[in-house]
């Protein structure tokens, strides 16, 4: 015999009463870890949808104006090529990747396109004070590129086209977007004389349907030696982290380089502070609700169970046992609860989460172990803190009384 | 040699506004050994007398005493332990916790006590061989008689070996030849030199005990041999 078997004895015994407590924990959890499983699952969905639509930040000379985000750094001023220096070096969290730019524009066959210079990913890597602190060396994606089964890595067309980034790019080679690859007639393995300058067709980019069908890409210090505007660049585009971005990632920015104006697509932020902040609103009510309803079905039933079971409370002390083991007997019985409803109520909610999220968030749900530690200790809390008024009561009992002895 | 010892022990208690006179300044000494019942009319005191001894209920003025230990000068765990260790209830209605079988419920006492679930496994099935009931070891109290319920309740009693028994209408809810039996374990469990105080309104088992105290509005008006 040990205070466990006499509690699970107790449960058994009167397993129609403690129903009614053990559903109320249970539905209270499932509904949670539900919410918490899609909520996260939907959070990584926007997230990478905000992601796919690339750049996100604009770093402009502080005269440019935004009237299209797309051509802002069309715009003719330049700033120092050293900001990219004090981005990669800062502590600043949240940034994706950068890519600083310079763009001219040039005519060919009659018609306006332009030359955009970019800053391979190698090039950062080779800095050795970039290195370390440097912006590839830290975690991307905020944790939210998450490689789902079946998806593929994208190549390194995309990567410039999605991210701003590509891996190496030597001085004379060139990537052409599609409208200016078709107007011309240019593929891949093609030469082409930009600003007197030949360079060799690496690739042709994909239809994007922005201005950048219209651009043809080069190493940012040929493009500069070809503006003779020394290490100066007409934009930084950064793909930011939207958490990041929604916890003032811009203003950071600002305050980093007070000389330039930082710009991003407000919409897009707006969503995710709005989406995010709506599931953490939902999260909360349905919190104070358990709290509320659990917590409350618990007590009362403790409180019941506990006059119920006066006698045998006084018979206990009788015999010898003191007011811990009785308080001690009627938390455990509470600790029981909130445990089994924990782990019953993870399993559930997980379930509902995997099954109808899909249907009602319209992303793919997975099972998330971490959000066990959180359900039982939810769980147990509620039941402890609405047990410990009854066990108190209990073990403060007057044994007379108790047995109605009087 | 004393076992228990009262002093001038007086208990008031209030009810519905008024003040109830349970025991009005008692004062009795009982020896090891001895075979005591208490006797008297309804709300005479006795069940009040029973629990003071029992360390349940604390005394309004007075001191009592039980091997030498006054019980009211210990908080209200070390009056717990002190009641594991020394003295064993038995109750009219028997009291068994319905929810536990025969053997679980004389394993309590033993857990308390603090025994391995071996030796409360061993201890309790001889106790419960001992009062007859070795094939209603896995019973429910539901599902036993009511002199089979106070031979568990007895079993429960003898487990932490108390030197002092409180029996509080032990026969009470019985039938005679129960009762007989029961008296017979109480005639037995007092042989083995433990001290036996018991409450009762039958006349046949008072007249078991060797000695008689009768209470009437909380006084004690009669301390004699039950031969006499």
């Amino acid at each position: 015999m040990k205070l466990s078997s006499i509690v699970w004895l107790e449960i058994f015994e009167r397993k129609n009463q403690v129903i009614t407590s053990f559903l109320a924990i249970l539905l209270g959890i499932s509904v949670i870890v539900s919410i918490k499983n899609i909520t996260y699952f939907s959070e990584k969905a926007v997230a990478r949808e905000l992601d796919a639509l690339g750049a996100n930040i604009l770093i402009l000379p502080k005269s440019a104006s935004i009237q299209n985000y797309y051509n802002a750094d069309m715009q003719g001023d330049v700033f120092p090529e050293e900001y990219v220096t004090r981005l990669s070096t800062s502590d600043l969290q949240g940034l994706d990747n950068l890519s600083p730019k310079l763009s001219l524009p040039i005519q060919l066959s009659g018609k306006n396109f332009i030359l955009t210079g970019i800053l391979p990913k190698n090039e950062f890597q080779a800095k050795a004070a970039w290195q370390g602190a440097g912006i590839f060396s830290r975690p991307q994606g905020c944790g939210t590129i998450v490689d789902l089964p079946g998806s593929e890595k994208p190549v390194a067309k995309e990567t410039l086209v999605r991210k701003r980034v590509i891996d190496t790019l030597d001085e004379s080679s060139a990537l052409v977007g599609a409208d200016m690859a078709s107007l011309l007639s240019l593929k891949e393995g093609d030469t082409v004389k930009l600003l007197e300058k030949e360079f060799k067709i690496i690739g042709v980019l994909p239809v994007t349907g922005t201005i950048d069908d219209s651009r043809a890409f080069a190493h940012l210090h040929t493009v500069q030696k070809m503006a003779g505007k020394g290490p100066a660049v007409n934009a930084i585009e950064v793909v930011g982290c939207c958490e990041q971005i929604s916890k003032g990632l811009v203003q950071k920015i600002n305050s980093l380089l007070p000389e330039a104006k930082v710009v991003t697509i407000t919409q897009i932020v707006d969503t995710q502070i709005n989406t995010n902040h709506m599931m953490a609103r939902l999260s909360l009510l349905f919190l104070a609700i358990i709290v509320l309803v659990g917590g409350a079905s618990i007590a009362n039933y403790m409180y019941a169970n506990v006059y119920e079971r006066r006698r045998e409370i006084g018979t206990l002390m009788a015999m010898g046992a003191g007011s811990k083991i009785v308080l001690r007997l009627f938390l455990l019985k509470g600790l029981l609860l909130g445990l089994s409803g924990g782990v019953f109520g993870y399993v559930l909610g997980t379930i509902l989460a995997v099954v109808l999220g899909p249907w009602v968030a319209g992303v793919p749900v997975l099972p998330m172990p971490s959000l066990i530690l959180w359900a039982v200790g939810l769980a147990v809390f509620i039941t402890l803190v609405a047990s410990y008024f009854p066990a108190r009561q209990a073990s403060q009992l007057d044994p007379c009384t108790a047995l109605q002895e009087i | 040699m004393n076992m228990l010892s009262l002093q001038q022990v007086t208990k008031q208690y209030a009810h519905r506004g008024k003040t109830v006179q349970a025991l009005d300044e008692v004062s009795v000494d009982i020896s090891k050994g001895d075979f005591v019942s208490i006797v008297g009319p309804s709300g005479s005191g006795k069940s009040t007398f029973l629990l003071m001894l029992g360390g349940m209920l604390s005394p309004t003025s007075g001191k009592i005493t039980l091997a030498g230990e006054s019980l009211y000068d210990l908080n209200p765990e070390e009056r717990a332990f002190f009641r594991r260790k020394n003295i064993g209830f038995l109750f009219q209605t028997f009291n068994l916790v319905p929810y536990l079988t025969a053997l679980e419920n004389v394993k309590i006492p033993l857990f308390l006590a603090g025994l391995s679930s071996t030796d409360q496994e061993k201890k309790a099935t001889e106790l419960l061989i001992r009062v007859g009931l070795a094939e209603r070891l896995n019973h429910k109290p539901s599902e036993l008689s009511g002199g089979q319920q106070q031979r568990v309740a007895l079993a429960r009693m003898l487990a932490n070996d108390p030197a002092v028994v409180l029996a509080d209408e032990p026969t009470g809810n019985l039938d005679p030849d129960t009762t007989e039996s029961i008296l017979n374990f109480l005639d037995e469990i007092n042989r083995e030199g433990r001290t036996v105080l018991m409450v009762t309104h039958d006349p046949r088992a008072s007249k078991r005990a060797k000695r008689v105290l009768r209470l009437a509005e909380g006084k004690l008006v009669q301390n004699t041999n039950s031969i006499a």
